[in-house]
């Protein structure tokens, strides 16, 4: 009986970890590209909150939660772009129009709220979709297979993102953008362009990170709802040394020990509460400060691109 | 494939930067298979006049034809695509990548990279020219004569039939200089076209056929290179008879001054770069450091300025030991230190002349009081250091690394020397330096070696360390091979002991 238990209990915080890896994952492997290719966006928490009432908003009117995620994409393609005028054509310092972005997204999603919806209420979100046969794998099955379908797109942009990066074209421009301008540049690599699309996609999977929280995770919009996931997924890039495995792993630290101490308080098991709420984040204190080191940081990053400029 | 180029003809291209005319009114024009030498003392123009042909910068007035056609070249994409290649003063390579990543870089435009082909290709094209590099290797991971390959192997996968090497010889060791000619003449006599910029007159003598001369931005000569020599180009580039230095004979070095001691350090990559290093700089002589650099070079001067932790052994500065030292502790001792990276270590390149004047005593009198800058006494101390130092700028505000390589140069040694140094360390201080600034640059280390400072000298030009030092040793890999008197030396031998072998 005991034993049952147990490991009913270790399924339950692996299934939730995962779950609640999602976010992070998505708006991290974002940030990823955008500062693989020498921009840092720390505008992602806004985008987040902008996405998350996107994807709310346009589930509860339309009815369906892939229009959701759509809405979510439309609005992080054009809050990158709005990233990108500001940060790449007009050059302004990018940690400032990052922290300008935040503050537009926080306070334009909080209006549009307060505005068209104003109470709580709830929306019909994303399912679960068990995938046949694997589902049915015990152990695993419950933990990886029965999950809604962000989820299975956050995990599988894990190596797609690596793909992209290291065997595609584009993925070379990025990264010669990211850590010599001026040498691409010279090499008919169009600077400019490739930040716009990296700050896009990024921001764009801000977006749909924020879309998560409604859509897939709390079937509602409340205030805040994003709750610094936004600027904890800044620093799972630096902690997964810009690499989407490192990542990964970066997301599930974080997110299991979430799903473990809400377990903890669910279920009353003998574990001091305030430690169990501040074990995520001492977590990531402790793996940045282990970690960090700007040796495999973009060399480029935060640096404007001026062509014919030395030093 | 692009029609090949026959002719090129640069006409009346004017451009100005704030302050500075770079270019006024220069024509020049190349055929095909001939090598052109632009000369010109530093900031004279010839970098500026070839980004604009490589569409880097666009001229003020001017145009550029090609074959006889007029074109407007706005990005270094359509230059590539005329046919133009273009290896810059400063490297453009990403460190990061490989060196076949680098070559492919901005021209696969398939979805995926297929490096595989790639790589033959890029493998025919260094077979064809005979330049051995590693393909996977990565770029951070070669030495600067091997990446100097790299860039031409970049300009040639383009199809590049008009290449532009600004400097190229500036970083190279004499043996990869030689190979490198080799390789550029091979290129000509296949019919390519080549626009060389040097200060090395041994070097454009030897392969060009034709020579234009700047100065203040203006085409002051354009001679054909079989009639002229390299007398006249020195006089026609500085406007003056130029007179090589050496050192006086007499020589009465005093008490030791700098020594170092059984030193071990480690390099970047992990390794021991010094691995028992020896030396003692007297009072009064220069001390010269021959080898290929990449043997602890870079590491022995790091170490003496307090910049690299010694794992093992001690130095002492000035009778106290200055091993663990942190590097203002030493710079108060009286070291002097010309850094082998003048433009991101020597000076802050965004500051100011004047500010990067006094950088290094801009907390004492008289240059500050009771913490507060003089601003008149920093000005006149500022000023007078641009006339007697010779650098070219068009005010003390110009932000410094806006200034031409050899004008930077020149604010490091200014500084350095008005410092009254006990001991000096420069480490490769005329690279990418005009013949003009060259003798300059000796004259000054003569000067201080009479005033009894102790100098080291890093260099790899075997020239300049037999006719300035007055012992020279031989680095390699991060140990002594020997210290001998400059008049126990020949070429041959030095040769011999930088490649590791003893007789
Ligand atoms: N981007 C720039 N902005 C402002 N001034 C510039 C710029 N580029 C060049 N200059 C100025 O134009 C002049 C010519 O510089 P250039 O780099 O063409 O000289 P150079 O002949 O190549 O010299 P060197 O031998 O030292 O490389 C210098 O006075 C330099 O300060
Ligand atoms: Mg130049």
């Amino acid at each position: 009986m005991e034993g049952v238990m147990n490991s009913a209990i270790i399924i339950s915080i692996l299934a939730t970890g995962i779950r609640l890896a999602t976010p992070y994952l998505l708006a991290a492997l974002g940030e990823m590209f955008t500062q693989r290719s020498g921009v840092y966006n720390l505008g992602v928490e806004g985008i987040m909150m902008m996405g998350a009432f996107a994807g709310f908003f346009a589930t509860l009117h339309l009815g369906s939660p892939l229009l959701g995620i759509i809405a979510s994409l439309i609005i992080g393609a054009l809050m990158g772009l709005l990233m990108a005028l500001v940060s790449v054509t007009f050059k302004a310092e990018q940690g400032i129009s990052g922290i300008g972005l935040y503050m537009f997204g926080w306070g334009l999603s909080g209006l549009l709220y307060r505005l068209y919806v104003g109470g709580i209420t709830s929306i019909d979100g994303l399912k679960e979709v068990k995938i046949p046969l694997l589902s049915n794998i015990p152990f695993l099955g419950p933990i990886f297979f029965n999950q809604n379908i962000l989820v299975y797109t956050a995990l599988a942009l894990v190596p797609l993102s690596g793909f992209i990066l290291y065997k595609t074209s584009w993925g070379l421009n990025v990264r010669a953008v990211g850590n010599k301008p001026e040498a691409a540049d010279t090499l008919g690599v169009n600077v400019v362009r490739i930040r716009y699309e990296c700050l896009i996609v990024g921001s764009m999977l801000a977006g749909l990170a924020g879309a998560f929280l409604t859509i897939g995770q709390a079937n509602m919009y409340a205030d805040n709802i994003t709750a610094g996931r936004g600027f904890i997924a800044i620093a799972l890039v630096y902690f997964g040394r810009w690499s989407p495995w490192g990542i990964l792993l970066g997301s599930l630290l974080f997110s299991m020990a979430d799903s473990f101490q809400s377990m903890v308080q669910v279920l009353g098991i003998n574990f001091p509460y305030e430690l169990a709420v501040i074990l995520p984040y001492v977590v990531t204190i402790v793996a940045l400060a282990i970690s960090f080191g700007r040796v495999w940081a973009p060399a480029a990053l935060g640096k404007p691109f001026q062509r014919g400029t030395r030093g | 494939m692009v029609e090949k180029i026959q002719h090129l003809e640069m006409h009346g291209i004017t451009k100005r930067f704030p302050g500075v005319l770079s270019n006024n009114n220069v024509n020049i024009h190349l055929d095909a298979g001939e090598v052109l030498a632009i000369l010109g003392e530093n900031g004279a123009g010839k970098t500026t006049l070839m980004n604009i042909l490589y569409g880097l910068y666009q001229p003020d007035a001017g145009n550029i034809s090609l074959n006889g056609k007029k074109v407007k070249i706005n990005s270094p994409s359509e230059a590539i695509q005329l046919g133009i290649g273009m290896v810059h003063q400063h490297f453009m390579l990403v460190p990061t990548l490989t060196v076949c990543e680098n070559v492919i870089l901005g021209l696969s435009k398939t979805f995926l990279v297929d490096l595989k082909t790639a790589k033959k290709q890029v493998q025919e094209i260094t077979d064809k020219y005979g330049l051995a590099i590693n393909l996977d290797a990565y770029v951070w991971q070669l030495s600067v004569g091997e990446q100097q390959r790299v860039e031409i192997v970049k300009a040639l996968y383009r199809g590049a039939n008009l290449l532009i090497l600004d400097e190229p010889t500036a970083v190279l060791t004499p043996q990869e200089s030689n190979e490198l000619i080799l390789l550029l003449k091979n290129m000509s006599n296949q019919g390519n076209s080549i626009i060389l910029i040097s200060h090395k007159l041994n070097e454009v003598m030897a392969i060009s056929d034709r020579v234009t001369v700047l100065r203040d931005g203006e085409v002051c000569a354009d001679v054909n290179t079989l009639e002229t020599s390299q007398e006249a180009l020195a006089r026609l580039m500085v406007g003056r008879d130029m007179a090589p230095c050496r050192r006086d004979s007499e020589f009465f070095p005093g008490k030791p001054i700098l020594e170092l001691q059984d030193v071990f350090a480690k390099g970047d990559m992990g390794t021991d770069a010094l691995a028992g290093v020896s030396l003692t700089i007297r009072e009064g002589e220069i001390l010269g450091i021959a080898g290929v650099s990449g043997n602890g070079q870079k590491e022995l001067a790091e170490v003496i300025g307090g910049l690299r932790k010694v794992s093992k052994g001690k130095i002492v500065l000035n009778g106290k030991e200055s091993t663990k030292m942190a590097p203002a502790r030493i710079i108060e001792q009286g070291l002097g230190y010309i850094p082998e990276d003048r433009l991101h270590v020597g000076t802050i390149p965004s500051f100011s002349i004047w500010e990067n004047l006094i950088l290094k005593d801009h907390h004492q009198p008289p240059f500050a009081k009771r913490s507060l800058l003089q601003n008149r006494v920093i000005m006149s101390h500022s000023s007078s250091l641009v006339e007697k130092y010779g650098i070219k700028t068009p005010s003390l505000e110009t932000p410094t690394g806006r200034l031409s390589g050899g004008n930077i140069q020149r604010v490091i040694l200014a500084r350095e020397i008005t410092r009254n140094p006990v001991a000096l360390v420069a480490a490769y201080p005329t690279r990418g330096v005009d013949i003009g600034a060259t003798e300059y640059l000796h004259s000054k280390l003569l000067e201080a070696r009479r005033n009894g400072i102790g100098v080291l000298l890093i260099s790899e030009d075997l020239e300049e360390l037999t006719s300035i030092c007055d012992r020279i040793a031989v680095l390699y890999e991060g140990k002594i091979m020997k210290v001998m008197p400059v008049e126990e030396t020949d070429e041959r031998l030095l040769g011999l002991l930088m490649a590791g072998i003893v007789e």
